[in-house]
C-alpha cells in the first residue's frame, strides 16, 4: 500500500516536468496534476509497476472548469473562451488496495488528452463519453465518435457551461 | 358487450351493426408492441404480469409491430429514440392506437427543462389516444388507461375514425 505522496514522488523520479504538482483541496481526496500528452504512459508505469499495480480504472470523467473569460457576442448569447477542460482518473489497486486520483487540464480551445485505452480497455468507452459530452479529443483512441447522442448531433457538446441547446432536431421541437 | 349480448337469445343468431361487431372485435384483443422505453416499462410489465394480468382484457405483448395494434410509450423519449419510435409507430398497420404511459412520454416530466436530450412529449413525432399520468403509473393508472382507450374504440364510426 502506497500513500498519494509516496506515489507523486515516485511518478516525479521518473517522469520529471510531466508531474505537474500534488494538490491538496481539502476535503477531497490529493490529486496528481500530469501533462495531457504523457498521461497514457504515466498510466501504463501505474499499471505495470510491482509496487503500485494499479488494475483498474474506477472511472474516467470530463470536467468543464469554466474558468475562462465570458464573453457576449452580438445575439447575446454567452460564451466561454479560453480557460480549460479536465479530466479526472480514478484509479484503483484491487491487490494492493490503494487509490489514487491523476487529473489533466488541457486548453478549451484545442482539448486534447492522449487515450489511456492501452492501460485499461474500460477507458474506450469512458473516453468517448467525454468526448461526446465535452468535446475532449483522445489521442490514439481506437473508435473516437459519440456514446450518447445522435452521431449526427451537431450543436455542440451538451455538458459544456456555454452550451446552447438547439430549437429544432430532425424537425423535432427541441424545447419545452 | 351491450349491444352484442341482448342478441344472444334463441337460434344461434346474433344480429349487430358490423361497425359494433369491428369495435367489439379491435378493443377485445389488442396486442400491444413488446417494446419498452424506461422505468414504465417495468411497470408495463408488472401489469402484464399474473398479479395484474393485461391478458384478461386481451392484451398480450407481440414481438412485431406489424402485427401489433396498440403501442404504449412507457419512458423516457430521447431525440435519439423518437426516430425509432416513429418508425415503429409507421410499422404497424391500420387500425392503430397510441398509450402514452407516464409524465416523460406526455410532456417530457422532469427533464422538461434541462433534458438536452429529451422529446417533450411524444405526441411531438405520433398522435396519442390516452395519456396515462403518474411518474411511473401504477399498474392499475395502466389499466384505467387501456379501459379509456378501448371505450374510445366503442364508439367508433367505420366513417370517421375518433381514437
Amino acid at each position: 500500500m502506497k500513500t498519494a505522496e509516496e506515489i507523486f514522488n515516485l511518478l516525479k523520479a521518473k517522469f520529471g516536468d510531466s508531474i505537474i504538482e500534488l494538490k491538496s483541496d481539502k476535503p477531497i481526496d490529493l490529486f496528481i496534476l500530469v501533462n495531457p500528452l504523457e498521461v497514457d504512459k504515466i498510466c501504463l508505469y501505474l499499471r505495470e509497476e510491482k509496487d503500485l499495480q494499479f488494475d483498474s480504472l474506477m472511472n474516467l470523467s470530463g470536467v468543464d472548469d469554466a474558468n475562462g473569460e465570458k464573453v457576449k457576442d452580438e445575439k447575446g448569447l454567452e460564451t466561454i473562451q479560453g480557460g480549460t477542460l479536465s479530466v479526472y482518473y480514478h484509479l484503483e489497486s484491487t491487490s494492493l488496495k490503494h487509490k489514487l486520483t491523476l487529473k489533466v487540464s488541457t486548453s478549451r480551445e484545442k482539448p486534447e488528452v492522449v487515450t489511456v485505452t492501452e492501460s485499461w480497455k474500460s477507458a474506450d468507452w469512458h473516453e468517448r463519453e467525454a468526448y461526446d459530452m465535452y468535446g475532449i479529443i483522445f489521442i490514439n483512441h481506437p473508435d473516437l465518435r459519440r456514446i450518447l447522442m445522435p452521431y449526427d448531433w451537431e450543436f455542440g457538446y451538451p455538458l459544456r457551461k456555454d452550451y446552447k441547446n438547439p430549437e429544432f432536431y430532425q424537425g423535432m421541437k427541441v424545447p419545452y | 358487450m351491450g349491444l352484442l349480448d341482448q342478441e344472444f337469445t334463441e337460434g344461434n343468431i346474433v344480429i349487430a351493426k358490423t361497425e359494433d361487431l369491428f369495435n367489439w372485435a379491435r378493443l377485445s384483443s389488442l396486442w400491444q408492441v413488446g417494446f419498452g422505453l424506461a422505468c414504465c416499462a417495468i411497470e408495463m410489465m408488472a401489469t402484464s404480469a399474473s398479479h395484474y394480468d393485461f391478458d384478461r382484457f386481451g392484451v398480450i405483448p407481440r414481438p412485431s409491430p406489424r402485427q401489433s395494434d396498440v403501442i404504449i410509450i412507457s419512458g423516457t423519449v430521447t431525440l435519439k429514440m423518437a426516430i425509432r419510435v416513429k418508425r415503429l409507430y409507421e410499422q404497424m398497420p391500420d387500425p392503430k392506437y397510441v398509450i402514452s404511459m407516464g409524465s416523460c412520454a406526455n410532456c417530457g416530466g422532469p427533464y422538461w427543462e434541462h433534458g438536452y436530450h429529451v422529446l417533450k412529449g411524444v405526441d411531438r413525432v405520433i398522435p396519442v389516444d390516452v395519456y396515462v399520468p403518474g411518474c411511473p403509473p401504477r399498474p392499475e393508472a395502466l389499466l384505467e388507461g387501456l379501459l379509456k382507450l378501448q371505450e374510445k374504440i366503442r364508439n367508433e364510426s367505420i366513417v370517421k375514425k375518433s381514437a
